[in-house]
C-alpha cells in the first residue's frame, strides 16, 4: 500500500514540531529554516497551514531536472534528489507549481522532502494530528464521512 | 550540551556588537535564561542603579532547551532592574522569537549604555549589527514589526519590539515578539525604551544541536509529551478553553477578586470566561474564539487567537482601527481579570479590544487593569475628578471610561499619562496609597490572597512584587497539584510556597513554560536537561539551583533597598475580611505564615539570607 501525508490544516496549531523533527531527521539539529516541510501562520486570520511536497505520480521537478538527480523510490512513491547528481542549477524549483522543492545554499543543492524512506518524522512528532501518514487512497476518506453526516436526515425528521 | 556558548554584548552607546564565551561555570550553577541572566546582571551592575539610566543593563536570554523538540521549548527572558518596582524585574515569553536567537547561534544578548539615536538589533547568524531606527521611533510594536518584516524581505525574520507606551515613559511597558506574545510585566519595555532601542530583529540558520546524549534525550521528551497530553489541565482543559478555563472555576471557589479588590467574587465573571469566549454572538455567528495557537515546539497550545465583535462600539465603523478588524491574540484569563473583573466590566469585546491594544503598543494588561481599577475607585471617592479625568467618567463597569482610557494610554495624552505610572504612584498623588493593590509596586494577578492563603504568602516574597507565576500556589489550592491543600489554611504554605518558588525559578532558566508544571514534576524536567546539558542534572540539583537563584534574587532586592517591611500585602487584604461567599469572614493571615518562611529559607527574622544559606548555596 502507498502511503501520502496527509495534511489538516485546522488541527494545525502551529507548534512546529513538525520542522524540528524534520530538520534532526536530516541534519542532526534542529533547525527550521532548512526544515523540507513548512507551517506557515496567518496570523491575523487566526489560521495555520503546514505544506510540503505532495510527491506528484508525474512530477514536475523530476521531468524538469537535466541531470536525472531527482529519483522515483519505488518503496514509498517519494520523488528523492541524489545530492551527488545535483548540480544546483534550480530548474526544479521553476518547474515545482508548488514550491515544495529549493534550494539550499549551504549545499549548493536543492531540498525536497523525501518521506524519510517511509517512517515521516513530521507525522511522528505532530501532538494534533494535523500530519498523518495515511494509505495514499483514502486521504478524502473523513472529509467524505464528515459531508456523509451532513447528508443523514436529521433525527427529528427520520422520526 | 545544547547552549551555543556564546553570548552577544550590545554597548548601545558605543555602538558595538561583541561575541563573548558564555560563561560555563555559572551556566552549571545557574542552568541559564533566568537564573544565567541574573548571574550576569548581579556581577555586572550595582543594584542602587536607577533602572532607567544607562548603567542600568538588560540582558535577553534563552534557556539550554530552547529551540529543541522539549515540549514548550521556545521560551526567552528579559532581565534587567523594574523602573515599576526597583527591584529585580525578569518577564518570561513565549512565541517564536526564543529558537531564532538559539538558530542565529546566541544564548543571550546583554545590552548596556544608551544609543544617542534610536536604533535596532539586526541579528542574522553571526552577523549582528545596529542599524538606525528614527523612522521606526514613534510606531506601534505592530506597525514596526511590519516595516521590518518589509526592509528585510524576510517573513521568517523574528520580532522583538517596544510601542508607543515604552517611549512615553509608561512604567509598565513590555517587549513585545511575535505581534502578540509578551516580556510583559515590571516595566522590561521602559528600560529598553530608555536605550534607544527599538527592537531586535534576528534569523538563525545555525542549528541547535549537540545533544549531551540524544537517544535519553528523545526519551525523555516523548514521556513529557505524553504526560501533557493525558492530563486533564494541559491535555484538555488548556487547549479547550485555554489560561480563561479558571475564570468560572476561581469566582466559584472565592477566589475571584473584583473591583480594586475590594469584592470577592464578580457578577460578571461568566460573560467574559473561557466558555464565553466559545459562545455564537448575535452579529455574525461566530464566537469570540477564532482558534487555540501554540508558541515554539508547545504540544499544549493554550494561547488564545480571538476577534472583536465588527458591530462593537470599540471598533466599529471606525477607518483608524482597521488592525483589529482581524484576529489576534487574547484573551488570557490574567488579563480577562484584571482588564474586566477587577474594573467591574464584563464586556468581552472591550476586553479583547483592550488587550489587541495592549499588545500593539505594548504594555502589562496586569498592570494596567488594576491601575485603572484602582482609579476608578479614587474617583468614586471623589478623589480624582472629571477635571483630572478630562471628564472621562471613571465609573466603576464602565467599557467606555475603560477603552477611553487605554487609548490615552497609547499616546501619553491626558489622564493616560497618570495611568502610566501604576497604581502605587498614582494612588501616592491623590493621597490614598492603601488603594494601590500592589506589593513592592507590581499589581496583583487573579487570586485573591483571602481566598488563597500559599498564594497570599507568595505574592508577599515574590522577588518581582505581586506574580503569580513565581509561585503557583493555585495548583495545590485549587487544581490539587502535586496535592490539594486547603484554600483557606496557613498551615503548611510556607513550605509549598518555598517548593514552588525554587523549582519555578529552575524552570524559568531551563528554557520552558512553567504551564508544563500543571502535570510534568521536576521528575520529568530534570531528565530532559539532563539529557540535553552537559553535566550531571538530577532533580536534587535541579531544585538547589532554584533555590540557589531564589536567593541571588533576592540578595539582589536587599542590597536594591528592600526589607522584610516589603514583604507584605496591602492592608485591605489583611484587615478587610470578604463579604460574601464560600471564603466569606478571610482575609490573609500572612503573620502566621512569614516568620515561618524565613525560617525554611535560612534566612534571619529580617528576611536577610544567613551566612551558612549563602555558603550552602555557593552565593
Amino acid at each position: 500500500m502507498q502511503k501520502s501525508l496527509h495534511l489538516d490544516p485546522a488541527k494545525c496549531t502551529g507548534c512546529l514540531q513538525c520542522e524540528m523533527a524534520c530538520s534532526y531527521e536530516k541534519l542532526g539539529e534542529f533547525n527550521p529554516s532548512r526544515s523540507l516541510i513548512k507551517v506557515f501562520s496567518f496570523h491575523f486570520e487566526g489560521r495555520f497551514a503546514p505544506y510540503t511536497c505532495t510527491q506528484c505520480d508525474e512530477a514536475w521537478c523530476q521531468r524538469a531536472c537535466p541531470v536525472d538527480a531527482i529519483t522515483l523510490d519505488m518503496s514509498t512513491g517519494a520523488k528523492i534528489v541524489i545530492e551527488d547528481k545535483c548540480v544546483g542549477c534550480k530548474v526544479c524549483t521553476i518547474s515545482c507549481p508548488f514550491g515544495t522543492v529549493n534550494y539550499v545554499q549551504q549545499t549548493g543543492k536543492v531540498a525536497k522532502c523525501d518521506l524519510c524512506g517511509g517512517d515521516p518524522q513530521c507525522a511522528k512528532a505532530c501532538p494534533t494530528d494535523a500530519i498523518t501518514f495515511i494509505d495514499a487512497n483514502a486521504t478524502g476518506y473523513d472529509r467524505m464521512k464528515a459531508y456523509a453526516e451532513k447528508s443523514l436526515p436529521s433525527a427529528e425528521a427520520s422520526a | 550540551m545544547s547552549w551555543t556558548k556564546k553570548i552577544l554584548r550590545v554597548n548601545l552607546t558605543e555602538g558595538t556588537c561583541t561575541p563573548e564565551p558564555l560563561n560555563m561555570e555559572w551556566a552549571n550553577d545557574y542552568l541559564g535564561q533566568r537564573g544565567l541572566a541574573t548571574k550576569y546582571l548581579v556581577e555586572e551592575t550595582d543594584p542602587t542603579v536607577d533602572p532607567l539610566s544607562p548603567d542600568n543593563k538588560m540582558i535577553m536570554a534563552t534557556g539550554p532547551l530552547t529551540g529543541t523538540m522539549a515540549s514548550t521549548g521556545g521560551r526567552y527572558s528579559v532581565i534587567t532592574k523594574g523602573p515599576l518596582t526597583g527591584a529585580i524585574a525578569c518577564s518570561n515569553s513565549g512565541g517564536f522569537i526564543g529558537n531564532e536567537f538559539k538558530n542565529a547561534g546566541w544564548d543571550m544578548i546583554i545590552f548596556e549604555g544608551k544609543s544617542p539615536t534610536p536604533v535596532y538589533l539586526y541579528i542574522e547568524d553571526d552577523l549582528t549589527e545596529l542599524r538606525p531606527a528614527d523612522d521606526l521611533w514613534g510606531k506601534s510594536a505592530w506597525e514596526a514589526d511590519e516595516m521590518l518584516h518589509k526592509i528585510h524581505q524576510n517573513p521568517e525574520l523574528k520580532i522583538a519590539v517596544i510601542g508607543r507606551t515604552a517611549e512615553n515613559g509608561c512604567l509598565f511597558a513590555g517587549v513585545i515578539n511575535d505581534l502578540h506574545r509578551a516580556a510583559g510585566r515590571s516595566g522590561v519595555g521602559t528600560v529598553m525604551a530608555s536605550k534607544n532601542l527599538k527592537a531586535v530583529a534576528v534569523y538563525g540558520t545555525k542549528g541547535v544541536g549537540s545533544l549531551d546524549n540524544p537517544d535519553a534525550f528523545f526519551e525523555a521528551v516523548a514521556d513529557g509529551k505524553e504526560v501533557l497530553a493525558e492530563n486533564a489541565v494541559t491535555g484538555q482543559g488548556l487547549p479547550t478553553y485555554g489560561t480563561q478555563v479558571l475564570m468560572n472555576v476561581i469566582n466559584s471557589v472565592g477566589g475571584l477578586p473584583a473591583k480594586n479588590m475590594r469584592d470577592v467574587g464578580f457578577e460578571g465573571a461568566e460573560n467574559i470566561s473561557g466558555e464565553a469566549m466559545h459562545e455564537p454572538r448575535p452579529s455574525d455567528g461566530k464566537p469570540n474564539l477564532t482558534t487555540n495557537g501554540a508558541c515554539f515546539g508547545c504540544t499544549i497550545a493554550c494561547g488564545r487567537i480571538s476577534s472583536i465583535d465588527k458591530t462593537h462600539f470599540s471598533i466599529k465603523d471606525q477607518a483608524d482601527k482597521t488592525q483589529y478588524q482581524g484576529s489576534s491574540g487574547g484573551l488570557e484569563y490574567e488579563a480577562a481579570w484584571s482588564l474586566g473583573a477587577d474594573t467591574g466590566v464584563d464586556d468581552l469585546d472591550a476586553l479583547t479590544y483592550v488587550n489587541f491594544v495592549c499588545n500593539e503598543d505594548g504594555f502589562d494588561p496586569i498592570t494596567f487593569g488594576c491601575t485603572v481599577a484602582a482609579a476608578m475607585e479614587l474617583f468614586e471617592a471623589g478623589k480624582i475628578t472629571l477635571e483630572d479625568t478630562g471628564g472621562i467618567e471613571l465609573k466603576f463597569g464602565s467599557a467606555e471610561a475603560l477603552v477611553a482610557i487605554t487609548e490615552q494610554l497609547v499616546t501619553g495624552e491626558g489622564f493616560g499619562a497618570e495611568i502610566a505610572m501604576g497604581s502605587k504612584r498614582l494612588c501616592e498623588k491623590y493621597d490614598a496609597p492603601e488603594l494601590s493593590m500592589s506589593v513592592k509596586g507590581l499589581e496583583f494577578p487573579a487570586y485573591d490572597p483571602r481566598g488563597f492563603q500559599g498564594i497570599g504568602l507568595n505574592y508577599a516574597t515574590s522577588n518581582r512584587g505581586a506574580c503569580h507565576v513565581r509561585g503557583y500556589t493555585i495548583a495545590s489550592e485549587v487544581l490539587g497539584i502535586p496535592v490539594k491543600t486547603e484554600q483557606t489554611d496557613t498551615d503548611g504554605k510556607p513550605e509549598l510556597v518555598k517548593a514552588f518558588q525554587d523549582a519555578t525559578a529552575l524552570v524559568d532558566s531551563a528554557g520552558i513554560c512553567l504551564f508544563t508544571t500543571f502535570a510534568w514534576g521536576m521528575d520529568n524536567i530534570a531528565p530532559q536537561i539532563d539529557a540535553a546539558c552537559e553535566g550531571d542534572w538530577s532533580v536534587d540539583k535541579c531544585l538547589e539551583a532554584g533555590e540557589r537563584i531564589w536567593n541571588m534574587e533576592r540578595i539582589y532586592n536587599n542590597a536594591a533597598g528592600f526589607t522584610a517591611d516589603d514583604d507584605t500585602l496591602p492592608k485591605r487584604l489583611l484587615k478587610e475580611a470578604i463579604k460574601s461567599g464560600p471564603t466569606e469572614g478571610q482575609v490573609n493571615r500572612l503573620g502566621e505564615m512569614l516568620p515561618q518562611y524565613y525560617e525554611l529559607r535560612g534566612w534571619t527574622p529580617e528576611g536577610v539570607p544567613t551566612a551558612e544559606t549563602i555558603s550552602r548555596l555557593g552565593l
